[in-house]
């Protein structure tokens, strides 16, 4: 297992060069520049910001210097955030971002689980339809729409939660930004376990363990819950990329300190240094979950781990 | 996770120890996350709002944003209107403690035009003698600089033309000073928030990237008695929805947008507290002039712009009383007296407007029949597609027929600069209250190697006439006879139909009934000194 991990580690590495090297060419071929916007800069001080952050090198040039520097763990200057560094951004956003998704994912995945397992176990009767209900909205409603509801239900109206923003210590202030977070999340989840769990209860071992006596509680515990779980399992993998990499819209609604909402403004802006800086993150962390739910899959499934 | 564990705990701290003292806070619904809090790096209104409360120019505001002297005791010109001479005051002071002198404003005016400092705003002080020529690389010997220290108390600012208009443009961030110890200890990383200082009403002391600002009264302004908000947080929500429901929930004080659909909400529930003013600034289209183009024939240009009927965007479109408009420097604008530019055709019946623009164009060989066909830019925003629809729907009797292309704002100006488009969506906020700003949009393309520098006159109108008059204006030291120039020369322009002025912008913020001291002005500039809240 551990040379597995290993190799997988290895593989990794030019998959990220690769990557960078594409989104770095990419990006410096979309028109408009970091400089470009409402005033048009004198000729003077547009040389000398060019000049400031390398773009008056060749292109080839600006390209080692940034690998170079990604290599040492530097990723340059931010253009549109000039009192820090990317890095320092990343160092910053990188923690709470992770925290919030994995709240977020924890969040997801128990209520996703325990909503589907309620719902299949009751197929058609109202619980059932009262998941699939729930399990519509989250998927349907976009989450800033969602967001400013909640907002307006729990924050405005009833004064049960902070509307936004972050206070240092404040748990109250998390609560919208998960909820909101982890409802489409725990709808997916919720859809597949119902799914999963219906097709295990038809089956004929599970029969054959009722034919037995065994209680329906246990019937679950022993024989339905593990094999209905993979197809969960597996998407848990990119429920947590997305978790992680997806709080762009819960941050900026929040004004959360993460580094999702970084991404979309710093693309906006051509601000190279952030794009390039949140992709290079994102692309590890996705490699990394990946590996971890590989490894994860071949403790469930025996047949994975014998092949 | 360890960083975080010890934000959360320090941040808990503080909010205990602030409540504890009772403080009077401010909170403020900035808008936008800063780019930068160096004076010489900021670029927006969102960075001003906290620059300016924890650095204080030579020149400052008073609650009507008319300039006031600020760290600058007095200050006297002289006879050549070319000369300023500004006394600072007794005892001012950086918030470590060190002296501000007048070696802190001549380092800091160097630093403004360093090439190395790669300011991008550096040139609204290009007023200065030899500030361009330093930042071009022309002169490297900064001593060069129209910036002196007599002495530790005196600052002495020799300007390349009379400006009239200079010691409003003072009031702006990039003429504030830095603190010269701290730059050269630890150079860019002075603005860190565990190194910055400042010597206005404010101290930074918190800064949560994606989430807010903290400033907290600085006890050792020179002002302080008279600064009755304790501690200011600026909020960095983006988003103008979340923004306006945090407000409605008491959660902000001042909001300085709002969803424009909120507005007769406001009006109806909130009775007082939206402030939508007239602000400094022009929303226009320009149209591409160049040789070849349809849109250099002046018929057609006039045919365009009088044929858009301006009255009812504001109103009826935008939603939020945005001020027709028919000239091109904003009502409000400083060293203006006089009548605004109101051309004769805009007091005519509509209708009427429209068969005249349906003829100019058919003398210039347009017709249903035979259409024009153009490309109309705009950069990605709602507003904007609004108001581009409903234009295009006013022109389309005109035998006009547009293609609407909006992109996003960086690819959108870049094709305005490179002068690849027809007719383009754009607008200017005054960086100060003075004609001359809007004007100089309209100046012809200055010649550099085998190129033209349009700079923002993107439509690439061009008369010298026009030229000439401003820069008489320039030469001139009498405000008044400065003031007829510069209206002779917008009717001459706007005459010539160089571009299409749309509406006036307003600003819009949102005050609490709790606030007291918010004087709504042009220039959009409240700063917290002169703010009182009432718990």
């Amino acid at each position: 297992m551990l040379s597995y991990a290993l190799r997988r580690v290895l593989s990794a590495i030019p998959i990220a060069l690769i990557a960078i090297t594409v989104c770095f060419f990419i990006l410096r071929a979309a028109p408009g520049g970091p400089f470009d916007g409402e005033r048009a800069l004198p000729p003077q001080i547009l040389a000398n910001l060019r000049a400031h952050y390398n773009l008056d090198k060749s292109l080839f040039e600006q390209y080692f210097i940034y690998v170079g520097g990604v290599l040492q763990g530097d990723f340059g200057p931010s253009m549109s955030y000039q009192d820090f560094t990317v890095s320092e951004l990343l160092a910053i956003g990188l923690p709470f971002s992770l925290m919030l998704g994995l709240m977020a994912f924890i969040v997801a995945t128990s209520i996703g689980i325990l909503a589907g397992m309620i719902s299949a176990v009751n197929q058609n009767k109202w619980p059932d339809f009262s998941v699939i209900f729930v399990v519509m909205i989250g998927l349907i409603v976009p989450n800033f729409l969602m967001a400013n509801l909640l907002q307006l239900l729990l924050g405005v109206y009833w004064g049960w939660l902070p509307v936004r923003g972050f206070v240092p210590g404040s748990i109250p202030h998390l609560i919208l930004p998960i909820i909101i977070l982890s409802l489409p999340q725990a709808a997916r989840v919720a859809r597949l376990m119902r799914g999963s769990m219906i097709e295990v209860l038809g089956t004929n071992y599970v029969r054959t363990a009722r034919a037995k006596g065994l209680g329906a509680r246990l019937v679950l515990a022993r024989h339905a819950i593990k094999p209905a779980l993979l197809p969960v399992v597996s998407y848990l993998g990119p429920a947590l990329s997305a978790l992680l990499t997806g709080s762009l819209v819960v941050e900026q609604v929040f004004a959360l300190p993460g580094i999702g909402k970084y991404f979309i403004s710093a693309a906006l802006a051509r601000d190279y240094g952030i794009v390039l800086g949140t992709t290079v993150l994102y692309m590890g962390v996705i490699l990394l979950l990946n590996l971890i739910v590989d490894i994860l899959y071949a403790y469930l499934d025996p047949k994975v781990r014998y092949r | 996770m360890q960083t975080l564990g010890a934000v959360l705990l320090a941040g808990s701290v503080s909010m205990l120890a602030v409540s504890a003292a009772q403080a009077v806070t401010l909170r403020l619904g900035n808008g936008g996350e800063p780019g930068s809090i160096d004076p010489h790096h900021a670029e927006g209104d969102w960075e001003n709002r906290i620059i300016g409360d924890y650095i204080e120019g030579l020149m400052t505001e008073d609650a009507n944003a008319e300039a006031i002297p600020g760290q600058a005791e007095s200050y006297t010109v002289s006879d050549d209107g070319l000369v300023y001479t500004f006394t600072l005051r007794d005892g001012i002071q950086w918030s470590d403690g060190t002296p501000v002198t007048s070696a802190d404003f001549v380092f800091a005016f160097q630093r403004l035009f360093d090439p190395a400092t790669a300011s991008s705003y550096a040139y609204l002080q290009y007023p200065i003698k030899n500030a361009e020529a330093i930042a071009s690389g022309e002169i490297t010997d900064f001593a060069e600089l129209g910036v002196k220290a007599p002495d530790e108390k005196t600052v002495e600012i020799t300007l390349e033309n009379p400006t009239p208009y200079f010691i409003q443009a003072l009031t702006h961030y990039t003429a504030f000073p830095v603190p010269k110890h701290k730059v050269e200890e630890l150079g860019e990383n002075w603005t860190k928030i565990e190194n910055v200082v400042g010597n206005g009403p404010y101290m930074l002391k918190e800064w949560v990237p994606g989430s807010y600002l903290r400033s907290e009264k600085n006890p050792d302004y020179y002002d302080a008695a008279n600064v009755a908000i304790d501690e200011v947080y600026y909020d960095n929500t983006e988003d103008t929805t979340a923004a306006f429901n945090a407000y409605i929930a008491g959660e902000l004080d001042i909001l300085t947008a709002f969803p424009p659909d909120q507005y007769q909400w406001l009006q109806d529930n909130r009775p007082g507290e939206a402030h939508v003013e007239p602000f400094l600034g022009i929303y226009y289209y320009v149209m591409n002039q160049s040789e070849g183009s349809p849109l250099a024939d002046v018929r057609v240009r006039e045919a365009l712009s009088i044929s858009v009927n301006r009255e009812v965007i504001g109103p009826d479109i935008l939603t939020t009383g945005e001020i027709a408009a028919y000239g091109w420097v904003p009502p409000g604008t400083a060293n203006y007296d006089g009548d605004a530019y109101t051309p004769d055709w805009a007091s005519e019946e509509y209708g009427a407007r429209v068969e005249r623009a349906i003829a100019l164009m058919a003398e210039a060989g347009y017709s249903a029949e035979n259409p024009l066909n153009l490309q109309l830019r705009y950069n990605t925003n709602e507003a904007h597609q609004r108001i581009a629809v409903a234009l295009s729907a006013m022109w389309e009797p005109l035998g006009v027929k547009i293609e609407l292309f909006n992109a996003e704002v960086a690819v959108h100006y870049d094709a305005l600069q490179a002068g690849d488009f027809q007719i383009g969506r754009a607008g200017w906020l005054l960086d100060y209250s003075d004609a001359a700003n809007t004007l100089d949009l309209l100046k012809s393309g200055t010649t550099q190697g085998d190129t033209i520098n349009w700079g923002n006159n993107y439509g690439r109108y061009s008369n010298p006439e026009f030229d000439a008059l401003l820069a008489e204006a320039a030469a001139e030291l009498d405000l008044g006879a400065r003031a007829a120039i510069l209206h002779e020369a917008e009717a001459m322009a706007m005459d010539d139909f160089a571009a299409i002025p749309i509406y006036w912008y307003v600003s819009k913020n949102i005050v609490s009934p709790s606030i007291e001291g918010f004087v709504d002005n042009p220039s959009d500039i409240h700063r917290t000194r002169w703010l009182t809240k009432s718990e």
